[in-house]
């Protein structure tokens, strides 16, 4: 059997794998090709070697969305997953109105970044000029709580849902013989829950890491980069490198960041999975 | 539910901390849906009666403006036209996601061989990277192969969203028995009949899973329709959003809330009627994921 599916590969891998090449391959090879290129029109470009990457690091606009950006993904990782995982525990206890709860909770998970951006955007210039307090885009402060507020809301209802179907997988008799032995609720939810639903703490430790440490929409409609890019982002930083700069050196530079920062990505991304990935029981 | 280890010995004070929690849940509920009713009450004031300070009021007799802002809104913003395009790239792009991914998720777990493996892995790599990689070089190879379209953007969402959409359907497949497949070969089928006629529709749960998934990515993506797509002639509605708040001087609160309202509508409505299946489609992807 395999061997007569295999001859008809042109039909079953051929164009996702031709999507692939001209959506995904050929435009990631490109772009390292370009990274170590200066260039304003793709056609004419001069080999420069290192010196883009030189630059990166030279560039304080991108050393400073990187720190804002650590931040950022630190406070928000930790928030969004604490608190999801307090309204799961909450909604598995077979409380009255669970069903509209969660519904409420997942909602805003649905509206798109940008526009998310300008509601809390309203939602909270106007909280700042009642309290008397500079607008978002005039201080970095603000807009950094500003963003850390906005990805909690949009974020804790998904991480909720996963956590929800993790503690509904929890063994019913694994909880009893631990009540009968003794455990108090505490105990309980240290010593048997939290192991048994580290699988679903790694999905949602590395979906809100690598969605915080991505973010790109929300920040351009909340703050875009106010004031004077304090509160950019990494991912703004490079599509601000691309398109806002004017000058020769800078599309090679921007091309030289999305490397640095694809790299980053990786790093964060096999680090988180080593560390929780050890912490998982086996089922 | 969870409750049924507890059922022989409900507390007293176990009863009073569910009132207490049902209690500060619902609070929390309020404060959830209030970012959207803010958005709504002041969608219906006057355009001069918006301003930070007093965005907390409700509308009076005077600066109640009706549907008002809405009409303007939506012609100033063409937002049905965006509303348009942003459907006809969705459809299109998910249509395309299922028919391709569920083709190679079923030949990638039937036969092992080098080139599904290395699909495999390409699905995975994709995933991770970010588009700000590739999002410069794309542009300019959608420019060079005409692919800057609404009717043709679809092929880059394959591309893109191929690697979420593989992995639900190799997952998924790993626990359908080949036996079926087997009696069908033996019956004279051959792969093209089999995965249309026997797979096809054993995928159905799935497919619905990631149907969800990628319409929720595709519908609200911002940044690939604006580098791909010519802005003077096509707008999603992101991008519709985005460029009415960006481009004027003096932004008209009050239409634009409206356009909010317009955007944010649709999605709850849509949520609200399908919302089991939204919520497995997530569960889904995190388990696969």
């Amino acid at each position: 059997m395999e061997k007569s599916i295999k001859k008809y590969w042109p039909l079953f891998l051929l164009p996702t794998l031709a999507a692939f090449a001209i959506g995904f391959i050929f435009p990631f090879l490109w772009g390292i090709f370009l990274s170590f290129h200066k260039f304003t029109t793709i056609s004419k470009t001069t080999f420069v070697g290192l010196d883009n990457f030189i630059k990166v690091f030279q560039d304080s606009t991108f050393t400073s969305a990187f720190w804002f950006t650590a931040k950022f993904t630190i406070v928000s990782t930790i928030l969004i997953n604490i608190i999801a995982f307090a309204i799961a525990l909450a909604l598995t206890r077979g409380l009255k109105g669970t069903n509209i709860f969660r519904t409420v909770f997942f909602l805003p998970n649905l509206i798109g970044g940008i526009v998310l951006g300008y509601i809390w955007q309203i939602l909270l210039n106007g909280i700042l000029t009642n309290l008397g307090k500079p607008l978002l885009a005039l201080d970095a402060t603000y807009g950094f709580w500003g963003l850390i507020i906005l990805m909690c809301w949009q974020q804790i209802g998904y991480m909720m849902i996963i956590y929800i179907a993790g503690l509904q997988n929890v063994p019913g008799d694994l909880l009893e013989a631990a009540a009968i032995d003794g455990a108090t609720g505490a105990q309980a939810l240290f010593k048997v829950k939290l192991p048994m639903v580290m699988p679903s703490i790694t999905i949602c430790s590395f979906l809100t890491l690598t969605n915080s440490f991505k973010l790109f929409d929300q920040n351009l409609s909340l703050t875009a980069g106010e004031p004077a890019k304090a509160s950019q982002m990494l991912a703004l930083n490079i599509y601000d490198t691309f398109y806002q700069r004017s000058g020769a050196q800078w599309k090679g530079i921007g091309q030289a960041k999305a490397v640095v920062f694809f790299l980053l990505v990786i790093v964060i991304a096999l680090i988180q999975l080593y560390f929780t990935r050890r912490k998982e029981v086996q089922q | 539910m969870a409750k049924k280890y507890h059922d022989g010995a409900v507390s007293g004070t176990r009863r009073i901390a569910d009132v207490a929690l049902t209690v500060l849940l619902a609070v929390l509920c309020v404060f959830w849906m209030y970012p959207v009713i803010l958005i709504l009450i002041n969608s219906l004031k006057d355009e001069l009666a918006i301003s930070t300070a007093t965005v907390f009021e409700f509308p009076t007799a005077q600066t109640f403006a009706g549907l008002h802002n809405y009409v303007h809104g939506i012609t100033q913003m063409n937002f049905l036209s965006s509303f348009g395009y942003s459907a006809i790239i969705t459809i299109s792009s998910v249509v395309l996601i299922l028919l391709c991914c569920s083709m190679c998720g079923w030949y990638i777990t039937r036969v092992t061989s080098a080139i599904s493996k290395a699909m495999y892995l390409l699905c995975v790599f994709s995933m991770v990277v970010p588009f700000q990689m590739v999002m410069f070089t794309l542009s300019k190879t959608a420019d060079t192969l005409k692919l800057n379209t609404p009717f043709n953007i679809c092929v880059f969402y394959l591309g893109f969203g191929a690697g979420l959409a593989v992995f639900m359907f190799t997952g998924f497949m790993k626990s359908v028995p080949i036996a079926i497949e087997e009696a069908a070969m033996i019956d004279g089928c051959n792969p093209p009949q089999i995965f249309f006629k026997i797979v096809f529709p054993i995928l159905k749960p799935t497919m619905i899973s990631t149907a969800i998934l990628e319409t929720m990515w595709v519908w609200n993506d911002y940044l690939l329709p604006t580098l791909v797509l010519d802005i003077k002639k096509y707008r999603t509605i992101p991008m519709a959003i985005q460029y009415f708040r960006g481009s004027y001087g003096r932004v008209e609160m009050g239409p634009m809330m409206a356009c909010i309202m317009i955007t944010v509508l649709p999605i709850i409505i849509m949520y609200l009627i399908c919302q089991k299946y939204i919520i497995d489609g997530v569960i889904a992807g995190a388990v696969k994921g």
